[in-house]
């Protein structure tokens, strides 16, 4: 009896507070919470009923397993799980050279206002959507009318089919990735490289130090920290694929799934394209839980080398 | 001669500098280049486009495809304004939902702010994955084909929330507010009178990541609409590539009165072009003023507690 009459005397104190929650937590329970109930979906033989989600879940046949042992006897799960971990890999790596290469050059360049002009530049890609990077790479693609194959044909080659050649694909999406992101990862470093105090590489260079020597023991060991948070953040995230570079890129292009085909896009075609509602939700599941893992683990990691560069 | 020498404290060799500029320079052309390309096919005419493919310079330069989205563009205008809308919209409610759900997280009276900072926390680790998500929204409330499906998805961010309450508690002393509350008013007055103005920036900072989400956003679309009244201007772009590959692909097994007449209906290369050009015009001529907003503090940095 006392409990309650706390609890409601709490309650009766923040509401104000409570109030202000309000549309946001509505938001969490039904755009959140409730699809992660609803994730019981994999362990069932899903069956749309008329009387809405809930009581289509409730007629749904429980069956345990057998939707992720369907998944992982297909090859599909190998080839998603392979493609998602690859590309990540490869985008982490050498978004991070490039990204930090980028941010060290743009901050050596003496005219500033030059290099100023480039940053504006190369930052035009990251506010562009992928249904219009889409367009882009079409117009150098284009089997017909692309750049590509006017060169080829220029160069006394055979034209290539790009929408139905797997070959060329890894390297196209590693370098579209680049294209897009590498702008936007530079610009964050070089807040972090101009924010650096000048005074060190006046002492360095009192001490004789040259440019590598100064890039190496100051501007390295400065953004390190920076480097490890945004790096830690990509790994908690090497599970998720970038729908849109998978899905718009390659113009949803079947013969190209074999190298184009990630976890996101697998879930997406099973539920909007072959309607296998609890086979893509069981991926989806197996996506979000392996991915949990990773942050955790990744924070745990960083936390023994370095509380202040964990997440949490 | 003593402050040339302590401005140029980098020291680079000019070798190097030139190097240097060719590189970011070089790959600053790069990014635009593929934005100048398109504008430069949708000015082509239908006859260059045929005979030469795209090319840097056109053969014969036409206005026809502007012409002809400004004579019979209505799905282009309809989709701007969906666009315009859901952007205004959205963004708005984005920001008043963020911001008052950061705050009372930020205060320390509010007896259960732990449990809603973890609420929100724990949607950044672990998520239901999109086919339950997709359930919950047209089997639970029925948005799908409602201009809502393009709105509520997207209002809700626990990164920015975090972000927001940090941005709070640095910048806004409990004194103050305090101090406000001495003087008769309420939490609910505090928040609008003096935590709003002072925490301006962080809130527009959010507003302009909300204002290119909703914007660039074509998922939404993808998955809930079907509607052509509904559909916004990315999602357009998407559509008229999508009629174009599935007709191509099927030119060749069905050559059919029916889907040649399709094929006609649809808007030529140059138009296409032309219709990416209007779609990113709007954000390529804004961003070189905003952008110092989208590198500002939004590190992660920022989310600790």
């Amino acid at each position: 009896m006392q409990t309650i009459k706390n609890i409601l005397r709490n309650i009766n104190q923040n509401r104000i507070f409570l109030i202000m929650v309000l549309p946001g937590a509505l938001w969490f329970l039904f755009f959140s919470y409730l699809p992660m109930f609803g994730t019981v979906i994999a362990f069932k033989d899903y069956r749309f009923s008329r009387d809405g989600f809930l009581a289509s879940l409730q007629q749904s046949e429980w069956v345990g397993f057998k939707n992720f042992e369907y998944l992982f006897s297909t090859n599909d799960a190998y080839v998603i799980t392979r493609n998602t971990i690859v590309y990540n890999v490869v985008f982490i790596v050498l978004g991070l050279i490039f990204a930090v290469g980028m941010a060290i050059i743009l901050s050596e360049i003496v005219n500033k206002r030059l290099a100023k002009v480039y940053q504006t530049g190369m930052f035009l890609p990251y506010f562009l959507s992928w249904v219009i990077v889409g367009y882009f790479t079409f117009s150098f693609l284009s089997v017909d009318k692309g750049v590509m194959n006017q060169l080829l044909t220029w160069m006394g080659k055979d034209p290539v089919s790009w929408y139905a050649d797997t070959t060329y694909w890894p390297y196209i999406l590693v370098f579209l990735n680049m294209w897009k992101g590498i702008g936007y990862s530079s610009v964050v470093y070089l807040a972090a490289i101009v924010g650096i105090d000048k005074t060190y590489y006046e002492a360095a260079m009192i001490d004789g130090a040259n440019k590598w020597q100064q890039i190496r023991n100051i501007t390295l060991p400065f953004i390190t920290p920076l480097i490890t948070i945004l790096t830690l953040l990509a790994i908690g995230r090497i599970f998720y694929a970038d729908f849109g570079l998978f899905y718009q890129i390659p113009r949803d292009s079947g013969p190209l799934y074999a190298v184009t085909n990630v976890i996101d896009t697998y879930v997406y075609r099973g539920l909007k394209a072959t309607g296998e509602i609890s086979m893509s939700t069981a991926a989806g599941l197996y996506q979000s839980l392996v991915g949990f893992v990773l942050v955790m683990t990744s924070n745990w990691v960083v936390r023994k080398f370095n509380k202040d560069n964990a997440l949490f | 001669m003593r402050t040339k020498k302590h401005r140029d404290v980098h020291h680079l060799s000019p070798g190097l500098n030139v190097l240097f500029n060719i590189i970011a320079g070089g790959f600053a052309l790069l990014c635009v280049f593929p934005f100048i390309f398109v504008i430069i096919i949708s000015l082509t005419s239908e006859a260059s486009l045929n005979k030469n493919g795209y090319a840097f310079w056109p053969e014969e330069w036409s206005f026809a495809a502007y012409e002809y989205i400004f004579k019979a563009g209505d799905q282009l205008l309809r989709s701007y304004g969906v666009t315009i809308m859901i952007t205004i919209v959205g963004t708005l409610i984005s920001l008043i939902v963020i911001a008052l759900y950061a705050y009372a997280i930020s205060r320390k009276n509010f007896t259960y702010r732990n449990f809603f900072s973890f609420i929100a926390f724990f949607t950044m680790l672990f998520n239901g994955g999109l086919v339950p998500t997709y359930m919950v929204v047209t089997q639970v409330l029925h948005l799908k084909d409602t201009v809502w499906a393009l709105i509520l998805p997207l209002i809700m961010n626990a990164f920015y929330v975090l972000i927001l309450r940090t941005f709070y508690n640095t910048t806004v002393p409990d004194a103050i507010i305090e101090s406000a509350k001495i003087d008769g008013a309420g939490e609910l007055r505090a928040f609008f009178t003096i935590v709003l103005p002072i925490s301006l920036p962080g809130i527009a900072t959010i507003g302009l990541f909300a204002t290119l989400g909703f914007w660039n956003d074509w998922f939404n679309a993808l998955l809930y609409i079907d509607n052509p009244a509904l559909v916004p201007l990315q999602s357009m772009l998407m559509r008229i590539e999508n009629s174009m590959q599935f007709l191509l692909s099927n030119a060749q097994l069905s050559s059919s009165g029916q889907s040649l007449e399709l094929l006609r209906t649809l808007p030529q290369e140059a138009t296409r072009m032309a219709l990416v050009v209007l779609a990113t015009v709007p954000i390529a001529c804004a961003y070189p003023f905003f952008q110092r907003y989208f590198v500002q503090g939004l590190t992660i940095g920022a989310v600790k507690e």
